[in-house]
């Protein structure tokens, strides 16, 4: 059964204030690489390596390099992610 | 940071890198700053990055040169304007299986073949190593080169003519060979730490083509962790001490209730064999050099039966101190400290009892504690900590723990005497005070980079910088070793003054804390006020940089005859003594007898 979206983006949202040290941050479909001042290359790999770690499932090549925004991300979460 | 300290989570560290390196960075703990260049064969932000989190909770703030993907080779070989200015203090070359170039591509190579490529592939390296050492003078790291994951001709590769893990192995021994024939060049022995770790989780050929990264984001804390323990170790932040709980650490069972034949130790049983191999695990601790200390809650005579168990292979004489009461742990091993003259910081804790553990920690943040739940666990912490690294191996690393017996039937003898100076001239001392030796350059480096205490400048130099100092005019140079009728205490001081006209300014003065009230430092002042009017050097100006740990010399200058010149707000100090009136001040140790002897057979 697919996650539910909003406990997806509470938790990716803590995940997204540990990566980049701000708890500030909030996240929505919208939300890309532009929107987040620290989110550069290095981060990027990060930030995929601890959303993976959170929820227990690898990305696949194509979906790292194809993921447009933090709503495709939560697309593949909601699919394949461990609650 | 209990974080930061091995076993650590991997997963955590890369999560919340960010909140920890604000933490260290605004933390109070003195730091030293060294500058470090990584060569990648694949990506290694993701490297310095994990290393710096290592280093800054080891008080080494680096500052980072990072080559662009895979430029290792070009900016080893021919430059690039941006290293040159950067000036590393130590360069680290991550490299990995997938920058071999030779590596053999059929089982149909012929051995001759394979035998061309290898010593191809090695002069790559080599020749870039040289290059290295040549321009910048600093210590290098380099990874070894660990096996790859898949094996299409099964076990058959590791030891087949074209075997590519053959071929990787044998790589790697000659790189050994290398390293052990080159000062200031050290291995990171990837091929261990990929097999600790897992060849299935270090490989992850996806992360390799996404984000060329050659060690996987899951092993690269671990990665990391190694590269530090290197750095660490060569720039002195070695721990020096393991002080040793017993009931349950040392043996199975409670000495003081169970009696001599009640622990388990020594073959008859499962458990009792597995503590045996834990003290022959220590012994070899012992035997390059770390100081063992008893720390149990126990009568001394209970402690002392454990330890002479037949089946113990740790005696009583194998510790440097025994501890063995009813005071809290923690102010046992201050009080270990103190008569090792050691800060706690070079204490490693290690006990069954996760409460002593605790206590310790947060009485003694600065004590390592090692807990665990059998002693094979204990043995692998000890192990991966990275407490005791070795990146050199002087002949006093492996004397030590004799050294500081001797020391103990100094403390001994100097009960029976009624004038302290009777007690050292009692002691027959006898000192070798010259110029630096290439034989003894190594010693003089090691000792220089770990000494805290009594250490006027706390000036760092690596290998490479103590050989230039050792070659120049400009400097005047004196090491000394001490021996008395209880044993040598080899090298215990350095002195370093570079010459100004007709000054000399002293920039470095260390003395072991070992032979602290010895009059040793007499003896070289002497010396250096000789050397100097040779020189025709009229005035010595000495410095004393505080630190927190150099406390105890801080007014050492003017005991020595020295006038204050200037104190600075913030502790410093400069002292200046004329040579002219100088008269000299030792008068219990005979200097350079030896040496005498043979000028005077000479003359002859």
């Amino acid at each position: 059964m697919a996650m539910n979206r909003n406990d997806i983006i509470k938790r990716l949202t803590e995940v997204f204030r540990d990566v980049f040290d701000d708890s500030s941050i909030v996240i929505t479909d919208k939300t890309t690489s532009a929107d987040i001042e620290d989110w550069d290359s290095i981060e990027h790999i990060n930030l995929i390596g601890a959303v993976e770690d959170e929820f227990g499932l690898r990305f696949k090549m194509k979906e790292v390099s194809g993921m447009k925004n933090v709503g495709e991300m939560i697309d593949i979460i909601s699919e394949r992610g461990k609650r | 940071m209990k974080e930061l300290s091995y076993p650590f989570d991997g997963k955590y560290l890369r999560r919340n890198r960010r909140k920890l390196r604000n933490a260290l960075l605004s933390g109070t703990n003195q730091r030293i700053r060294k500058k470090i260049a990584v060569l990648g064969g694949s990506t290694a932000d993701d490297v310095d990055l994990m290393l710096e989190l290592f280093l800054l909770d080891a008080g080494i703030e680096p500052e980072f040169y990072v080559s662009e993907y895979n430029k290792f080779y070009e900016d080893a070989m021919f430059g690039n304007p941006e290293l040159d200015s950067f000036k590393p203090d130590i360069i680290y070359i991550h490299t990995t299986c997938r920058n071999l170039t030779m590596v053999p591509e059929s089982l149909s190579e012929s051995p001759e073949t394979v035998q061309n490529k290898l010593t191809e592939q090695f002069e790559v390296f080599k020749q870039m190593w040289i290059k290295l050492m040549q321009k910048f003078s600093c210590p290098i790291i380099q990874n070894n080169f660990e096996i790859p994951l898949c094996r299409p001709s099964g076990s058959y590769d590791g030891w087949g003519d074209a075997g590519k893990s053959a071929f990787i192995n044998r790589l790697n021994v000659m790189m050994s060979d290398y390293a052990r024939h080159n000062n200031g060049f050290y291995i990171n022995d990837i091929n261990y730490l990929s097999a600790a770790v897992g060849l299935k989780k270090w490989h992850n050929s996806e992360e390799w083509y996404l984000y060329k990264y050659a060690v996987s984001l899951e092993a690269c804390p671990d990665l990391a962790f190694s590269v530090a323990n290197i750095v660490k170790s060569v720039f002195g932040k070695n721990k020096k001490v393991i002080a040793l709980d017993l009931d349950n650490t040392l043996w199975g069972g409670v000495i003081g209730d169970d009696g001599q034949e009640g622990i388990e130790l020594g073959e008859e049983t499962a458990v009792g064999e597995s503590f045996r191999d834990f003290q022959r695990y220590l012994r070899e601790y012992r035997s390059f050099g770390v100081l063992l200390t008893v720390c149990s809650k126990n009568d001394e005579e209970n402690a002392v039966l454990g330890l002479n168990h037949p089946e113990s292979q740790l005696k009583p004489v194998d510790f440097t101190l025994i501890k063995a009461n009813w005071n809290s742990k923690d102010r046992n091993i201050e009080e270990s400290a103190d008569e090792l003259n050691l800060l706690p910081e070079s204490f490693v804790f290690v006990d069954d009892n996760p409460a002593e553990c605790a206590i310790v920690s947060a009485q003694l943040p600065e004590v390592q504690t090692v807990n665990f739940q059998n002693v094979s666990e204990a043995m692998y912490k000890l192990s991966r900590s990275g407490f005791f690294e070795v990146t050199s191996l002087s002949a006093d690393d492996l004397k030590r723990t004799e050294m500081y017996a001797a020391n103990a039937r100094r403390a001994a003898q100097r009960k029976s005497f009624e004038s302290y100076s009777d007690y050292l001239l009692s002691l027959e001392m006898e000192a070798v005070i010259e110029d630096f030796r290439p034989v003894c350059l190594q010693r003089i480096t090691q000792l220089t980079n770990k000494s805290n205490q009594f250490n006027l400048t706390t000036k760092r130099y690596t290998q490479q910088e103590m050989e230039e100092v050792s070659a120049s005019s400009e400097h005047i140079r004196l090491y000394g070793r001490l021996a008395d009728k209880f044993g040598d205490n080899g090298i215990v001081s350095v002195v370093i003054g570079c010459k100004k006209g007709r000054e000399l300014h002293i920039e470095l003065w260390l003395m072991s804390c070992r032979v602290l009230k010895r009059d040793m430092e007499l003896a070289m002042l002497d010396e250096l006020v000789r050397c100097c009017r040779e020189a025709g050097i009229d005035r010595i100006i000495g410095y004393y940089y505080k630190t927190p740990k150099n406390s105890m010399v801080a007014e050492l200058f003017g005991t020595l005859g020295f006038a204050l010149t200037e104190k600075k707000e913030n502790g410093d100090s400069v002292w200046c003594l004329e040579t002219a009136g100088y008269i000299n001040q030792n008068k219990v140790i005979e200097v350079n007898k030896e040496r005498e002897k043979n000028y005077g057979n000479e003359q002859k």
